[in-house]
């Protein structure tokens, strides 16, 4: 199979309007996938699935994820030479910067023809408030379809294009995304016979505010 | 009589008077029956218990199995599963009830007609168990409608539910069909049917059912 750098660069070239980026995985499975333009992401993905060496006919799993709003801290390393001649100083220099936050679905792309695989592509929205709807890939594969329902149920992906678009685990009236980060479940800790971490917090909120149990407690033994 | 206790102390069998179980045993091989509708009616009840066959999760596999010959329900006369719960005497919670399938399991409660029993089967039947914590899944069917067994396990063997059964079974012979202490479902007082929870825009509504459930309050460190 070609490399993904090879992927990247027929697609430019079929595509010179849509932008494509590689992402590369620092960890150690090294799973490195292209960054689609989503404007043209359904017609990058027909392209990826009927090029004659690619041939990706069969997508194993979508799956979305959540990039809230992040502040990076640059550190910008400066030598400031010392007015009363001594050595120089060395100055850290730190800027702040919002990343802004977006939502993203991955696709695992495998040929079934070609015997190859997997080419992940991601596609990413603007924002994660308003602007959160994505070409949706499932007339390119129809194995999206459910995957996509999720998606959209968990994250709140708005899939344009998509045949059936409607909550797939949760009920037609919920509200939430809940796999989205700022998701906060709701409250029903009241029984926890065994709480600790978070869990710990949230049922505390709970417990009966009896502070004269803790003073009885507290009393000199006889 | 005045030295009685002001709660009657169940007798061994009501209609057989003073006698003992092994002289009521020694008449039986003599060829005399002694027995009460009461004793009767138990005995009917408590061995032809038809469950509702429904299953929610991999519990529900448990409960095929103690259905198969290797354990065999049918020596305690349950086999008889019931698809309608117009016919079925037993519910067998088995698994874990999502806030999405809750109100339909509390529905098929109220569509059984009484006398009507509920085992909650395994973990999360009980609590939740292991998904406790998830936003999705309801912390015990307790919440919602009342249960009589509760069989712990994740998933309990098959033996455990056959052992929930006799205990069910034991709990029903042990029924009156008279008096203050009468079953459940000849009290015309205690209700039959219990209200279904909507779907919230966030949790079910209510989150649980206040007539049935209240948190223990546990001591606990401050």
């Amino acid at each position: 199979m070609e490399t993904l750098e090879q992927i990247r660069d027929r697609l430019q070239s079929r595509f010179p309007a849509a932008k494509v980026e590689l992402v590369t995985n620092p960890g150690a499975a090294a799973e490195h996938s292209l960054l689609l333009d989503a404007a043209m992401g359904r017609e990058l993905a027909t392209f990826l699935r009927d090029d004659e060496f690619l041939r990706l006919d069969y997508c194993s799993n979508a799956t979305g994820i959540d990039w809230p709003e992040k502040e990076i801290v640059d550190t910008v390393k400066k030598s400031v030479p010392d007015p009363a001649g001594g050595p120089e100083k060395i100055i850290e220099e730190k800027t702040k910067r919002i990343q802004p936050g977006c939502l993203e679905a991955v696709y695992h792309l495998y040929s079934m023809a070609l015997k190859h695989g997997p080419v992940i592509i991601r596609l990413r929205t603007a924002n994660r408030t308003d602007q959160v709807t994505l070409p949706s890939l499932t007339p390119v594969w129809k194995s999206c379809d459910f995957q996509e329902r999720e998606i959209y149920d968990l994250y709140g992906i708005v899939f344009e294009g998509h045949p059936d678009l409607r909550r797939l685990l949760m009920w037609d009236g919920f509200k939430d995304h809940p796999m989205r980060r700022d998701y906060v479940a709701p409250d029903d800790f009241e029984w926890e016979p065994t709480p600790h971490g978070g869990v710990l917090d949230r049922a505390k909120a709970h417990y009966p505010a009896t502070p004269e149990a803790g003073a009885a407690k507290e009393a000199p033994k006889p | 009589m005045s030295d009685a206790p002001s709660t009657p102390l169940p007798a061994p069998f009501p209609a057989a008077g003073n006698l003992t179980d092994a002289e009521r045993e020694d008449l039986r091989r003599h060829g005399i029956l002694l027995t009460s509708l009461e004793e009767l009616y138990n005995w009917g009840r408590s061995n032809s218990i038809w469950p509702l066959q429904f299953g929610l999760a991999c519990c529900a596999i448990e409960m095929i199995a103690a259905a198969t010959a290797r354990f065999d329900i049918a020596r305690f006369g349950a086999e008889i599963f019931r698809p309608s719960p117009r016919q079925a005497d037993l519910m067998i919670v088995s698994g874990t009830v999502t806030k999405k399938m809750a109100p339909l399991v509390v529905r098929l409660w109220n569509q059984m007609p009484e006398p009507k029993y509920c085992i909650a089967m395994g973990a999360c039947a009980i609590s939740g168990g292991p998904f406790k914590q998830g936003y999705n899944v309801l912390k015990g069917i307790d919440r919602f409608i009342p249960v009589d067994i509760y069989i712990p396990g994740c998933p309990p063997r098959p033996e455990a539910l056959l052992h929930g059964l006799t205990q069910l079974q034991a709990q029903i012979k042990g029924e009156r069909m008279s008096g203050p202490d009468a079953a459940r479902h000849l009290r015309p007082a205690e209700p039959s049917e219990f209200p279904i929870p909507d779907y919230g825009a966030r949790d079910l509504e209510p989150p649980h059912n206040p007539a049935l459930f209240q948190p223990p309050t546990l001591p606990r460190k401050a």
